[in-house]
């Protein structure tokens, strides 16, 4: 008997179905929502671009704050993190452990309470406070022991000392073998953590709602105000253009690290 | 061993991390403390039945999608390692995308299925001739939650099913257990740290999560929202410092057991 046929695995399959219906299902209703004349009285309404627009007209700056933010958040990340996953790896001990243990404390610790915490020490601090700079903070907070994590897999993958001990006894510097040796090497972990900043940057609510002025909103600002005020066709229309620009990234941030995992699997 | 360049490489990390997380946390709890309740504020917690509520209540929704999420995921996460057919990527993928989507999207989907306007709504109104809306009820935020979780917990168990030896459940089958007996027996122990991390992965961001309920505008107050409600609305900072500390630190420890059990973790927010 064909073992999909059995049925233990036919109820295994019906949940499998049932999940993805129930991730799927809302995700779909959202996305036709935001195309619906009307959807109040359904698709038959008519197909329409116009609510599509209408989000443009209203928050093309929010949506293009938000791809700036999260291209400079990566910027920070690279320079931070890279350098910092390196001396990281080199250390490997427990001082290394507790860094990263440490830098980590935004991914355990909730987005509400990081926020209060920014707010409590540079509130005060106006033309810091009602800058983007601010946001940036968050969301470089955020997202950095991403990048750390991602690199340091790498590192620890490849056997990076042998490597360096060869462009060493050629008498290449510290900086030559971090520069041509370590980058070059980790540039699969580099790429996959640089998917998930700017994926996460561009979706982060949590902080950024508390960091926001009105006058720095950003995409999923942008996405609660129109939730809470804007009819329902203009709320999905925003929603379908947050997927258009979230679901390619997460197609490459799939393949990416799919590609940083097999790095010193390879026989 | 440590030289004066990967000292430099940790230079730009020691002065963000100071800066920007280590003195604003410092920040935070000084804060708390700050008013003239002083160290008083962490007990005022345990006597307002309002805070201890919230806390509770924010326990139980998050235990349930933590358990709810468990089942499923381990049931599709086994499922998918097992079996390998045409559009099998197509459900990973499908169970896994909503990792990146903020919790604010999240509630929206919430009310798109569930609200005055929803689906279940549409149906119930045409086949049946009545009223479904669970949207803003215990019911949504609960779903909402599940909604986040299901893919974190899936990721972490599917790595771990990956690596069981098959060998262990050929033999016990052929020593005559059925399937449920391979499951409880075999199976199951051998997830079980991947269970626990996941589980206190599920856990830790549903206990902060705040995007969510926050779209959905519950009429309970999960923890986050009551945080949220001090300091925009009662202007009561220490109290809301004081709670965020107390939040911070239960899911920072929850995730440290968790992540004891295995190495890795997937991410916390919604």
């Amino acid at each position: 008997m064909n073992s999909m046929l059995k049925p233990t695995t036919l109820a295994q399959l019906a949940v499998t179905l049932a999940a993805c219906l129930f991730l799927l299902v809302p995700a779909i209703l959202s996305v036709m929502a935001g195309v619906t004349e009307n959807y109040f009285r359904g698709i038959s309404s008519g197909v329409t671009l116009r609510w599509v627009g209408e989000v443009w007209r209203l928050y093309s700056d929010s949506i293009w704050r938000s791809m700036m933010i999260a291209i400079v958040c990566l910027g920070f990340t690279l320079v931070i993190g890279v350098p910092a996953a390196y001396a990281l790896n080199r250390w490997a001990g427990r001082t290394a452990r507790v860094i990263e243990e440490f830098i980590s404390l935004p991914l355990a610790v909730p987005g509400l309470a990081l926020a209060l915490a920014l707010l409590q020490l540079y509130g005060s601090m106006k033309g810091f406070r009602i800058s983007w700079w601010f946001i940036l903070v968050g969301h470089v907070l955020y997202t950095l022991p991403f990048m750390v994590r991602s690199v340091l897999a790498v590192f620890a993958a490849i056997d990076l000392k042998t490597l360096e001990e060869g462009a060493a006894s050629l008498g290449a510097s510290s900086w030559r073998r971090f520069r041509d040796i370590a980058v070059p090497n980790a540039m699969p972990g580099i790429l996959a953590g640089s998917l998930t900043v700017v994926t996460l940057s561009i979706g982060e609510f949590n902080l950024t709602w508390m960091l926001h002025t009105p006058i720095t909103k950003t995409l999923p600002v942008g996405l609660a105000d129109s939730y809470a005020s804007m009819r329902l066709e203009i709320a999905s229309a925003y929603t379908l253009v947050f997927f258009v620009m979230i679901v390619p990234l997460l197609v490459a941030l799939q393949w990416a690290s799919t590609r940083a995992q097999t790095i010193g699997k390879r026989p | 061993m440590r030289n004066s360049f990967t000292l430099i490489c940790t230079l730009p990390l020691a002065v963000f991390s100071l800066a920007f997380l280590a003195l604003p946390l410092v920040r935070l709890f000084t804060a708390s403390v700050g008013s003239e309740a002083g160290f008083g504020i962490y007990a005022d917690i345990l006597a307002n039945p309002r805070y201890m509520r919230s806390l509770f209540d924010t326990v139980l929704v998050s235990a349930g999608v933590t358990l709810g999420a468990l089942a499923i995921s381990t049931t599709a996460g086994l499922f998918l390692t097992r079996n390998r057919f045409p559009g099998r990527n197509l459900l990973i993928a499908t169970l896994t995308f909503p990792l990146a989507f903020p919790g604010v999207v999240i509630g929206f989907l919430i009310i798109l299925l569930g609200g005055r306007q929803g689906l279940v709504n549409d149906i119930a109104k045409e086949f049946f001739g009545t009223r479904v809306v669970f949207a803003y009820s215990v019911a949504g935020l609960f779903l909402g939650y599940l909604y986040f979780s299901i893919p974190r917990v899936l990721l972490t168990v599917m790595a771990a099913a990956e690596k069981l030896d098959p060998a262990r459940e050929e033999a016990a089958r052929s020593l005559g257990a059925g399937p449920f007996r391979v499951l409880v027996d075999v199976i199951l122990p051998g997830l079980a740290p991947a269970l626990v991390a996941a589980g206190a992965i599920a856990f830790a961001t549903a206990m902060g999560a705040f995007g969510t309920a926050f779209t959905l505008a519950t009429d309970i107050d999960v923890l986050p929202m009551t945080i949220y409600t001090e300091f925009t609305l009662s202007a009561n900072i220490a109290m809301a410092c004081a709670l965020s500390c107390v939040l911070g630190l239960v899911t920072w420890a929850l995730l440290l057991v968790g992540r004891s059990f295995t190495g890795g973790t997937v991410a916390a927010s919604g």
